[in-house]
């Protein structure tokens, strides 16, 4: 792009010009690249900058709990102060959920959905950008509280009257709010996004029976986000309008109920938590196939659970809310919901089961991760049933059983599933594989740290550990459990070594991929590795669920209803040509999304008091829309979003 | 490219406003829950029976139903290729949507004289911030209209313009009927 | 687009916004007449009820558009419906 000051400086200096010229020369390029990756539009390039975004909070929390560990490694210690442990178990879960978590899937979404369902891009390349720039000052922002010493404190959950005004005094959950508020934004249009994708830029043949389940599972988790957020948004608004302006929405003296936030926060906080954990469902679903050379068993029961898990995972919220005194006729129907909303999971990890029964299996890295994530989610997904029922939950409820069940969720499902899906899609993105024995270490270390850290916590959490509080008496007899858990998170530390040294040397000189290194059945490995710009040379008919595993069958053959083949064994892929044999127009690089987040996070630091601030924002923001919705999204003229 | 022949056979902008208008019900069924769980829980007054007009509402609520119609007109014209007429129902549209919000700030003026601040009771938090977040989407709509009507100047009138108008004018329509949903619950059922 | 359907005509599209005036009219008559006062309230849902379709069926032209459009609307429109439903409960409005 243009913006090169080195060079135009250079000429001014007479006496330096023949060397600052070359310099300049030397700089043009770089800058150039750093300007394309801040304007790009590509599904691609977008999914690498989500990936870098997600893994930088994705360690910075890991820090964060590593601290929260140190600190319960024994009883009564006084390592950290306990506001500051407050301040790091509230960020922890906030960074991990928001900005570790939610752009991690987003980054999937970004690489994976274009590539297979056939298509060029997403449907809104430039909105696209725009979603992870306000993703990324989300995070920044709330980060820029930790240099103010004011870190919030009151939980990812924020539970008013906690974080009213009158006793979270500080600005530490401002910092929270306003970063939410903006980075959910974002969100928002990235489920637009990805809703409009999905559904409109399938590849001709790409029914909805033949669409894979990771791209199915994107388009329901698109419709949870679309339909979860608002309500966090609204929830985020009230609170911040409490704190700062005076209303009375969480307000028990002035007849406000503080619960309503907590019901706020789960009919958002639920649905997220499906948010986060089916894109991992949908990788297990892509790797365990492939891996096992057979067709998802029972594809459409896996579809429609998926769907009836979005659908009923808007009436189970108030299970986060046992303890309050809901009444036994509430907490009756939301525990019977909670019941019911295990046996569509429960039907997807049978179907995983039966789709490695009787297949030719092959214990690849990806695969071992796929596996990993159900054997380990079962163990969430168990303790989860059990503090379904209420009276159960009474006993469990702030305990570190709690914190147990939804780190063999969180971690075990989204984590390992982001992991298989890290070494299954890492050849397709880069055109070089991961060393499979290096992988290997990674996943059975993580394995064995994961359960030594988090599997102790369900005894120490119903011997009576308690969650949110910096230290527990010796007299609970659990220093022994906390020893373990502390021991278990040190090596989870070390278990990001090979991977980190595995990404190294792949990247520097990894053995090439082909591709389709796997042999696997779905588009995205028809085309190159790493793809061309424009994905697919020519947009691929579709004719069947496994695309690649089967021959090309003539649309008379189609008809005429012959074409039972040999199964899924040893048919060689269809691969794209390498040159496209037409000219294919792709949308330009944009500024506008960046301009246009710029004065988005401008106007959300005037959130913190200053109106005036907030006001250049807008006007900021104002400049971007316009200059966004004005320009030509392609080089020959016809607009859109 | 894919974006001139979706498989579903409905453009991409224009799925995309009626996804984000699935999404915006949640928000607006958020404002109206918490309004709704906290009526009648007011402590101290100003109570809503004190101060809600429903004859002054009943005026505005008219205007921005004109509105719509004009809206809606607006579109048809823009399909037969009648860009005068298209131009003057998007500025009439817009007008209108300005009335409204002219009506909607005498309103709060008038609540404010009668002692009703933003932070004077759990009514006013509740009533302001969902008429005002209405409010703020009916201000989005005249500036997006208004652009609309300005652009409307000159070009040519082809599928892609009439597409615009008709995805502003759904969005429009949208916020039409959330205040058809407010001025029920909020003045009426009062 | 779905096909075959030209867009209403002027004249259809004032007999909505007739219909709809007529009906806010009810509604404000309905508001003062004291008698009506027990059934006040489903009356007026219902009136607004069949506002808000007339908005969305015609003004929006969902009455004419791909199913896909309803589909969409009503899954926002039925999850949105049913919380507000569920949070008014779980407050005891209903009670």
């Amino acid at each position: 792009m243009n913006s090169q000051p080195a060079g135009d400086r250079s000429e001014r200096l007479d006496g330096l010009n023949a060397r600052a010229r070359a310099m300049g020369q030397a700089w043009k390029p770089r800058l150039a690249v750093v300007a394309d990756w801040m304007t790009t539009v590509d599904h691609k390039k977008i999914a690498i900058l989500y990936f870098l975004s997600g893994m930088t909070f994705l360690l910075i929390a890991g820090m964060e709990g590593q601290l929260i560990r140190v600190q319960l490694a024994q009883s009564e210690l006084r390592i950290l102060d306990p506001n500051l442990y407050n301040q790091l178990f509230t960020m922890h879960g906030t960074t991990m959920v928001f900005f570790a978590g939610m752009p991690l899937i987003i980054a999937y979404f970004n690489f994976v959905v274009p590539l297979q369902i056939g298509a060029r891009d997403v449907a809104f390349p430039r909105l696209n950008m725009f979603s992870w720039w306000l993703a990324v000052f989300g995070g920044l922002f709330l980060y820029a509280s930790v240099p103010l010493g004011s870190m919030p404190d009151g939980g990812w959950f924020a539970y008013t009257p906690l974080t009213n005004r009158e006793y979270s005094p500080g600005r530490g959950m401002d910092f929270y709010v306003l970063a939410l508020l903006l980075a959910g934004v974002g969100t928002i249009a990235g489920g637009v996004n990805f809703v409009v994708t999905i559904l409109n830029l399938r590849a001709p043949g790409m029914t909805f029976m033949r669409l894979p389940l990771f791209t199915w599972m994107a388009l329901v988790v698109s419709i949870l986000i679309l339909l979860a957020f608002p309500p966090f948004t609204v929830g985020l608004l009230f609170l911040l309008f409490d704190r700062n302006f005076g209303t009375h929405f969480f307000d028990a003296a002035a007849g406000a109920d503080p619960l309503l936030w907590q019901h706020l926060f789960w009919v958002f906080g639920h649905p997220e938590v499906y948010i986060l954990v089916l894109p991992a469902f949908g990788i297990a679903s892509e790797v365990i196939p492939t891996f096992s050379r057979k067709g998802l068993f029972g594809y459409p029961v896996v579809v429609f659970s998926g769907v009836l898990i979005a659908f009923l995972g808007f009436g189970v919220w108030a299970h986060h809310m046992f303890a309050v005194g809901m009444g036994p006729l509430a907490n009756s129907v939301f525990a019977g919901a909670t019941m019911l909303i295990a046996v569509p999971t429960g039907i997807k990890i049978f179907n995983w089961i039966a789709t490695m029964w009787g297949g030719k299996l092959r214990f690849t890295t990806p695969m071992l991760w796929a596996i990993g994530l159900v054997s380990m989610f079962i163990i969430g997904g168990l303790s989860g049933v059990m503090h379904a029922s209420p009276p159960t939950d009474l006993q469990q409820t702030d305990t570190y059983f709690i914190v147990a069940h939804f780190h063999y969720v969180l971690i075990g499902g989204l984590v390992f599933g982001l992991f298989a899906g890290l070494y299954y899609w890492f050849p397709k993105a880069t055109g070089k594989m991961l060393s499979d024995k290096l992988g290997k270490w990674h996943f059975w270390l993580t394995l064995a740290a994961f359960n030594i850290t988090f599997f102790p916590m369900h005894f120490s959490g119903l011997l009576g550990m308690p969650r949110r509080t910096f230290t527990y008496p010796s007299e609970l007899g659990l220093d022994g459990f906390n020893l373990v858990s502390t021991i278990g998170a040190g090596l989870f530390t070390v278990a990001f070594v090979p991977l980190i040294v595995n990404l190294w040397k792949t990247l520097r000189n990894g053995e090439p991929a082909g591709a389709n290194p796997w042999g696997a059945p779905t588009l995205e490995w028809s085309t190159g590795s790493p793809p061309p710009h424009y994905n697919f040379a020519v947009v691929p008919r579709v004719q069947r669920r496994d695309p690649l595993w089967h021959p090309w069958i003539r649309p008379e053959e189609e008809e005429a209803g012959d074409h039972e083949d040999a199964g899924p064994g040893g048919v060689e892929p269809r691969l794209q040509p390498e040159v496209a044999p037409e000219p294919v127009v792709m949308p330009s690089n944009s500024w506008w999304p960046m301009v246009m987040s710029i004065g988005m996070l401008i106007a959300t630091v005037g959130g913190l008091g200053s109106l005036e601030t907030t006001l250049v924002g807008a006007a900021i923001t104002l400049v971007g829309l316009f200059g966004w919705a004005f320009e030509p999204a392609f080089r020959d003229g016809a607009g859109h979003l | 490219m894919s974006e001139l022949a979706p498989v579903t056979g409905i453009r991409n902008r224009k799925l995309a406003m009626w996804t984000f208008i699935g999404s915006e019900c949640m928000l607006f069924a958020t404002l109206i829950s918490t309004y709704m769980v906290y009526r009648g829980r007011n402590l101290i007054g100003p109570y809503p029976h004190e101060l809600l007009n429903v004859p002054f509402i009943t005026v505005t609520t008219f205007v921005l139903l004109m509105s719509s119609l004009c809206m809606v007109l607006a579109l048809a014209a823009m399909q037969q290729g009648n860009r005068r007429q298209a131009r003057f129902r998007l500025f009439l549209t817009a007008a209108l949507g300005l009335v409204f919000l002219v009506g909607q700030f005498y309103e709060f003026n008038h609540f404010h004289h009668e002692g009703l601040g933003l932070s004077r009771n759990l009514f006013s938090s509740t009533f302001y911030i969902l008429t005002g977040t209405h409010g703020a989407h009916v201000l989005g709509g005249v500036i997006w209209l208004s652009t609309l009507f300005l652009r409307l100047g000159s070009g040519p009138i082809d599928a892609e313009r009439i597409e615009t108008v008709e995805i502003a004018g759904l969005y429009w329509h949208f916020v039409d009927a959330v205040w058809i949903i407010l001025f029920t619950l909020i003045y009426l059922l009062a | 687009m779905a096909a075959g359907h030209e867009h209403a005509s002027t004249r259809f599209y004032v007999a909505i916004a007739v219909i709809l005036a007529v009906l806010t009219a009810l509604e404000v008559m309905v508001f003062f007449i004291e008698a009506l006062r027990p059934v006040l309230t489903p009356l007026l849902l219902i009136m607004m009820a069949a506002k808000f379709f007339l908005v969305a069926a015609f003004f929006m032209h969902l009455r004419f558009d791909g199913r896909l459009l309803n589909v969409v609307f009503a899954w926002g429109l039925v999850v949105a419906t049913g919380i507000t439903l569920a949070l008014m409960a779980v407050f005891g409005r209903f009670s």
